[in-house]
C-alpha cells in the first residue's frame, strides 16, 4: 500500500538526505514567508481601520500575537523532537530540538518587547506582573536554560540529549507555571490585563493576524532548516558528503 | 503618508516594536549562514593539511 | 552472584553520605550562615520599620532559604563524580533511582533541615507574627524537599559538565516558580488570617508526585549525562 511514506520518512532521517531536502525547501519557505508577511503588514498597517478604543497602537498586535503563538508552538515542537531524540536516538531529532531553541527564544523575546511597547501607552506601564506576561518570562528562562545546558557540554550529542531531557521537564512545567501564576494573580488581586475587549475582532483585523501567523510559521521552517543544515555539516564534518560540499563551495 | 507614519500619535511605540521584530528575525535568519561559512572554511583547511601530509609521506595513510 | 538486599543498601548509602557530611561540618554551616547574612541585610536596606518588615518577612525567609539551598545544590553529586563512586552507583545492581533518592534525602537532611531549624529565628528577626510560624515551618517542610528533588534532576543533568553554578540557577528558576508561589501564598494567607490549607495541600500533592517521579527522572538524567 502506501509503503513509500514510511520509507521516505526513514530516508529523510539520514543527514545528507535531509540536508538536500532542506536546501531545496528553505528558499521557498522564506519566499512565501516574506510574501505572506508583506501582505499581512499591508493589511494590518494600511487597510485595517484604527481601533475605536486603542487608536493605532493596537497595530502591534499583528506581530505580538503571532510571536506569542510561535513561542509556544516552537516549544511544543522542541519537546516532541526531544522525546523522539531520547527514545529513538535519532540524530536529526536532536539537531531539530536544539536548533529550535534559539528561534523560540527569539520569538519569546520579541513577544516580551512588543508587549511592553504596547503596554506602555495602553496601561501606562512597561511591565506588570500579569499571569500571561509572567508565564512568557518564565518561558524565556526555560529556553535559555535549554540553550545554556546544550552549550555547556563538550560533546554536542551528549549536550543535545541532556538539554532534550530538560526541554521535556520544561513542557511538563509550563502548564503548572501557568496555573500557579494564575492562582497567584487572583490571590494578590493583580491587575488583570485585557488586551482585546470582549467584543469579537472584526474581519479587517483578523485576516492580517492569521496571515501573519502563517508567515511566522513559514519563517520558522526556513530559519530552522538553515540552522539544521549548518549543524549537520558541523556534526558530520568527517563524512564524505560534507567534504564534497566543502569542495564544491570552494570552487564557487 | 505622514499620517501613516505618525500612527495616530503612537509612532514611538508601534515602529520600535516592528523594528525589534525585524531586527531579531533577520539576525536569527543570517546567523547560521555565518557559522556555516566558518565551519566549511575550517573543514577545507583541515582537508588541505591532510592531503599535504599524505603527499609528504604516502605510506602512513590514515 | 549475590548482592545486598535493598533495605541495608539504602541504609548503608544514607549512613555513608551523612558520615561524609558530618566530617565536613563547616560545609553544613555555610548555607545557614549565608541565610543569616542575607536576612540581616534586609532591615539595613529597607529601614527598620516593623510594619514593612512584617509584610515581607514570609517571602524574604522563603527566598533566602531557596537561595541558600541553591548554593549547596551544586555540591550534591560533585565529590561522588570526582572520586568515581557515582559511576559505581550507576553500575550497582540496586535500582539507581532508589539509591539517588537516598542521596537526595541525605542532602536534604544536611542542607535544608538546618535551614528549617533556623527559619523561626530568621522570621523572628523580621518580626513575623508568632501565630504564622507553624505555617511557615509547614510550608518550608513541604517546599524544601520539593526543591531538593527538582534540583537533583538538574544537578544530575549537569553532571557531565565542568561549570554549572549559574546555569543551575537559570534552570531551576522556572521549576521553582510554582513552589515559591504556593509556599509564599500559604504564609501570606496565614498572615492575613485567611484559610491557608489549599496552597499547602497543593504543595503536598506536588511533593507526593515528586517523591515518586523525581528520583526516576534523576536516574534517567544521570544516565544521559554520564553516558560518554
Amino acid at each position: 500500500m502506501a509503503n513509500w511514506i514510511p520509507l521516505w520518512l526513514h530516508k529523510l532521517g539520514s543527514p545528507p538526505m535531509f540536508y538536500r531536502f532542506a536546501g531545496t525547501l528553505r528558499p521557498w519557505a522564506m519566499a512565501f514567508a516574506v510574501l505572506l508577511g508583506a501582505t499581512a503588514l499591508y493589511g494590518g498597517l494600511v487597510l485595517a481601520p484604527a481601533d475605536y478604543q486603542q487608536g493605532d497602537a493596537y497595530r502591534i498586535i499583528f506581530i505580538h500575537v503571532p510571536s506569542a503563538w510561535m513561542s509556544l508552538f516552537i516549544y511544543a515542537v522542541m519537546a516532541v523532537a526531544s522525546i523522539i531524540a531520547l527514545v529513538w536516538r535519532l540524530k536529526l531529532a536532536e539537531v531539530v530540538a536544539m536548533e529550535s531553541a534559539p528561534i523560540g527564544a527569539a520569538f519569546t523575546f520579541i513577544t516580551l518587547v512588543t508587549g511592553s511597547l504596547w503596554g506602555k501607552p495602553m496601561w501606562g506601564t512597561w511591565w506588570t506582573w500579569d499571569a500571561r506576561l509572567t508565564s512568557e518570562l518564565v518561558l524565556l528562562f526555560l529556553y535559555l536554560g535549554v540553550i545554556g545546558l546544550y552549550h555547556s557540554f563538550e560533546d554536542r550529542r551528549q549536550g543535545a540529549r541532556a538539554a532534550a531531557f530538560l526541554a521535556i521537564i520544561g513542557i511538563i512545567n509550563v502548564p503548572i507555571v501557568h496555573f500557579s501564576v494564575n492562582w497567584w494573580n487572583t490571590l494578590h488581586q493583580g491587575s488583570t490585563v485585557r488586551i482585546l475587549g470582549p467584543s469579537k475582532m472584526s474581519g479587517d483585523m483578523l485576516w492580517p493576524l492569521l496571515t501573519m501567523m502563517g508567515a511566522t510559521k513559514l519563517y520558522y521552517i526556513a530559519s530552522l532548516f538553515g540552522r539544521v543544515r549548518t549543524d549537520l555539516l558541523a556534526m558530520e564534518s568527517g563524512k564524505d558528503w560534507v567534504r564534497q560540499i566543502a569542495e564544491q563551495e570552494a570552487r564557487k | 503618508m505622514s499620517s501613516f507614519f505618525a500612527m495616530g500619535g503612537y509612532a514611538a511605540y508601534v515602529w520600535p516594536a516592528y523594528a525589534v521584530f525585524f531586527t531579531v528575525l533577520i539576525a536569527d535568519y543570517l546567523s547560521p549562514g555565518l557559522r556555516r561559512r566558518r565551519n566549511l572554511r575550517e573543514l577545507r583547511a583541515r582537508l588541505a593539511r591532510q592531503s599535504a601530509r599524505q603527499q609528504r609521506n604516502p605510506t602512513t595513510s590514515p | 552472584m549475590s548482592h545486598a538486599p535493598l533495605g541495608p543498601a539504602c541504609a548503608a548509602l544514607l549512613r555513608r553520605d551523612l558520615t561524609l557530611a558530618w566530617r565536613r561540618r563547616g560545609d553544613i554551616a555555610m548555607p545557614v550562615l549565608y541565610a543569616l547574612i542575607v536576612v540581616t541585610l534586609f532591615p539595613f536596606s529597607l529601614g527598620p520599620e516593623d510594619a514593612l518588615l512584617q509584610r515581607i518577612a514570609g517571602g524574604v525567609v522563603l527566598v533566602t532559604v531557596l537561595l541558600a539551598m541553591l548554593l549547596a545544590l551544586d555540591a550534591m553529586f560533585r565529590s561522588d563524580i570526582e572520586d568515581g563512586s557515582l559511576e559505581q552507583l550507576v553500575l550497582a545492581p540496586q535500582p539507581l533511582a532508589l539509591m539517588l533518592g537516598m542521596k537526595i534525602l541525605a542532602h536534604w537532611l544536611t542542607t535544608a533541615l538546618p535551614l528549617i531549624v533556623i527559619a523561626p529565628l530568621l522570621a523572628g528577626m523580621l518580626h513575623l507574627p508568632t501565630a504564622v510560624m507553624p505555617v511557615l515551618l509547614l510550608a518550608l517542610l513541604l517546599a524544601t524537599p520539593l526543591l531538593s528533588l527538582l534540583g537533583a534532576i538538574l544537578v544530575a543533568l549537569t553532571a557531565g559538565t565542568r561549570r554549572s553554578g549559574m546555569l543551575l540557577a537559570l534552570m531551576l528558576l522556572p521549576l521553582c516558580v510554582p513552589v515559591v508561589i504556593f509556599a509564599a501564598g500559604a504564609i501570606a494567607a496565614a498572615q492575613q488570617g485567611l484559610p491557608w490549607l489549599a496552597p499547602i495541600a497543593w504543595l503536598g500533592a506536588a511533593l507526593a508526585l515528586a517523591l515518586v517521579l523525581a528520583p526516576l527522572a534523576c536516574a534517567a538524567a544521570l544516565r544521559i549525562a554520564l553516558d560518554a
